[in-house]
């Protein structure tokens, strides 16, 4: 199944398959190593939602819910 | 032995944030640069020295960074230096307890710089969490020397050194390297030199881990955390503050004595002018500082901070900020230079200089005696802490709802993205880093009240004893009695501009129309106290938070923004949002 970021569940898995939020937050990401083929878990999120912690590749990032919108995994 | 074959080396100290850059440069030059575990710590470069047998070390300390292109003002400064190429030998330094993601920055610069040095640091971390690192195959798979280190408990560091000498010493060549993508191939090495065990021992802290930013108990938890500090804080220097008033006054006695024989206004000016701003500032500023400052590091060195800075983003994006603004709020808390400095970490512009304008908003260490005496007017000892606590949280509203009005005004920008790193806890290093705050600051507050209270001290007494001060007072009061306080009190506000530390100071020595601070240190208070009503109180209080920014500041913000429009925007922006609020405050109270 494949959904966007923003809906994975807290404690799922998935694997990234695409990125395609704007080029300065695209080259963010990859500075962290998130790119098509990362696996990436929800870790936790704020009370009203709009930020989510990811755990991949041994880190914890925490980015806005909204941004997640634009990328898309494999569960 | 002197020898006139001293080498001298430059190195460059690169690497992702929060990977103990820091940590390892102090132990290496013997310097206390500030560490804490939360990433964008260090802002500006620090460049330390280290002399071992016929070799000069110059360290330098970048900014971390997670990519060569980075695009925070921190970022630019360290990934500059690295291309630039100045140093010797480029150390790039990893987080053994997550290779896979320190190693895309090491492969970028392995890609541009020659004579670079791999340092895996905390591998005592890695070791527990079950990972063992390969140094010699990662050293293979890089092409370029590895040494493992754990910089907190001075290991390895040796070594490092040695290959750090071998390498400066070669020629800089750029080897081919053939991967294209470095984090394809990051993931490749990791995966041939980092085997895992399994480990329960993490479970424990992943639990606690989420207590603390889980979604009901987290703003709670941290609401409470930070009244428990301004607490312990106000409680605690009670005591040791009263203690220090008593021995600073009978040292007073006994200098009076001692200096009898001089004439009258010298003896004012070195004793009641010099001697007693000079103690009086110490014994007020000095015991809050040393029970903040620690409790404040620890929070900082087990990784609370950048939780709080999840915790905060959804509040600071309503108002056209983000989570990074309040870790320089927090900054802020110890001393607002700092905290403007900190905003570097920011990465959109427009939102670094709201951070920048608004950061003086927040009670920095040296108003809090002020709020504490006046709080105390409310309610008895303790009672104070939590008017303290309200004041900090009016500051922190006001900095929200000037950014908010900002970011929909000249400010005006696309909202923007929020990216974090959130480090896994660390036990904090309690003996180390407690006494180095605790040293640190004592000296800092002791420097501060020599280089800055002194001259204040006497050129107050000279004010004082030719009536100047009292005329000027009378002059001010018509402003200050609209905006409900007096002109003792403005005046005291304005002769507070090189420190925040002076205003108390200022309005006992003018009130009592004295020569003399020394003799109303006890007596002063309550007469400060009951001179005052409440309503001039609470807006005494609301001006210490909203005022204009101490001088020091203001040259913060000067050589961070380079305009003198913003930093008169900085002066007046806070001073605006105080006689707004205490004028209304007059009307309403």
């Amino acid at each position: 199944m494949e959904i966007t970021l923003d809906r994975l569940g807290l404690g799922k898995q998935g694997t990234v398959m695409s990125v395609d939020t704007d080029a300065p937050l695209k080259r963010r990401l990859g500075a962290f190593g998130m790119v098509p083929g990362t696996s990436v878990a929800c870790r936790y999120r704020t009370p009203g939602g709009s930020v989510t912690a990811l755990e991949f590749r041994g880190t914890v990032v925490a980015l806005r819910t909204r941004d997640l919108k634009k990328i898309r995994v494999r569960c | 032995m002197a020898s006139a074959s001293v080498r001298q080396i430059t190195v460059a100290l690169a690497g992702n944030p929060n990977v103990g850059k820091s940590t390892l440069f102090n132990r290496l030059t013997g310097l206390h640069q500030h560490t804490g575990n939360w990433p964008g710590k260090t802002v500006g470069v620090a460049v330390g020295q280290l002399r071992r047998q016929n070799v000069q070390y110059r360290f330098v300390d970048l900014p971390g960074t997670y990519s060569l292109e980075g695009t925070s003002e921190d970022e630019c400064i360290a990934g500059e230096y690295i291309t630039q190429e100045t140093a010797d030998c480029t150390v790039v330094v990893c987080d053994g307890s997550c290779l896979e993601r320190s190693l895309i920055l090491a492969l970028q610069v392995l890609q541009r710089c020659g004579n670079v040095v791999v340092c895996v640091n905390l591998v005592d971390e890695a070791q527990r969490h079950g990972l063992q690192i390969d140094a010699y195959r990662l050293s293979q798979m890089l092409d370029t020397p590895v040494v493992l280190t754990a910089a907190g408990r001075g290991e390895g560091l040796k070594e490092l050194l040695d290959q750090i000498d071998q390498t400066a010493q070669q020629m800089p060549i750029l080897k081919k390297h053939a991967w294209d993508d470095p984090v394809a191939e990051a993931e490749r090495i990791t995966f041939a030199c980092v085997t895992r065990e399994s480990t329960d021992r993490e479970s424990f802290r992943r639990k606690v881990d989420r207590l603390l930013v889980s979604r009901r108990f987290g703003v709670p938890l941290m609401l409470l955390l930070l009244l428990g500090i301004v607490w312990l804080t106000v409680w605690g220097a009670n005591y040791p503050s009263m203690l220090l008033e008593a021995v600073f006054d009978t040292g007073y006695t006994r200098l009076s004595a001692l200096l009898s024989g001089l004439p009258w206004w010298l003896h004012g000016v070195l004793l009641d002018g010099l001697y007693a701003t000079c103690t009086r500032v110490i014994a007020v500023m000095l015991p809050p500082m040393a029970i903040f400052f620690p409790l404040f590091t620890i929070l900082e060195d087990v990784g609370y901070l950048p939780r709080m800075a999840f915790l905060l983003d959804p509040a600071m994006a309503h108002c056209g900020g983000c989570g990074k603004q309040a870790l320089t709020l927090c900054m802020g808390l110890g001393c607002n230079a700092v905290g403007v400095m900190g905003c570097r970490i920011i990465d959109s512009p427009r939102e670094r200089l709201s951070a920048i304008l608004t950061n003086a908003m927040v009670p920095c260490n040296g108003r809090f005696p002020t709020l504490i005496l006046l709080g105390s007017l409310f309610f008895p000892e303790a009672g104070a802490a939590f008017v303290v606590a309200a004041c900090v949280a009016l500051g922190v509203v006001g900095v929200m709802v000037v950014s908010g009005v900002l970011s929909k005004t000249v400010l005006r920008s696309e909202p923007s993205t929020f990216i974090m790193e959130i480090p896994p806890f660390r036990r904090p290093r309690l003996g180390q880093i407690l006494v180095r705050s605790l040293l640190d600051r004592t000296l800092f507050v002791a420097g501060r009240a020599l280089t800055v209270a002194a001259p204040a001290g006497i050129v107050l007494w000279v004010l004082a004893n030719t009536s100047f001060l009292s005329r000027l007072a009378a002059f001010l009061e018509p402003l200050g009695v609209l905006l409900g306080m007096n002109g003792i009190i403005l005046l005291a506000f304005i002769f507070s501009l090189p420190a925040n530390e002076l205003l108390i100071p200022v309005i006992l020595m003018t009130m009592t129309q004295a020569q003399s601070l020394q003799s109303v240190s006890g007596v002063g208070q309550t007469l400060l106290l009951s001179s005052l009503t409440w309503q001039m109180a609470v807006c005494t209080m609301v001006f210490t938070l909203f005022h204009w920014p101490c001088s020091t500041t203001l040259m913060t913000v000067y050589r961070e923004t380079k305009s003198l429009k913003k930093t008169a925007a900085a002066f007046l922006l806070p001073t605006a949002v105080g006689c707004i609020v205490c004028m209304l405050l007059n009307l309403l109270l």
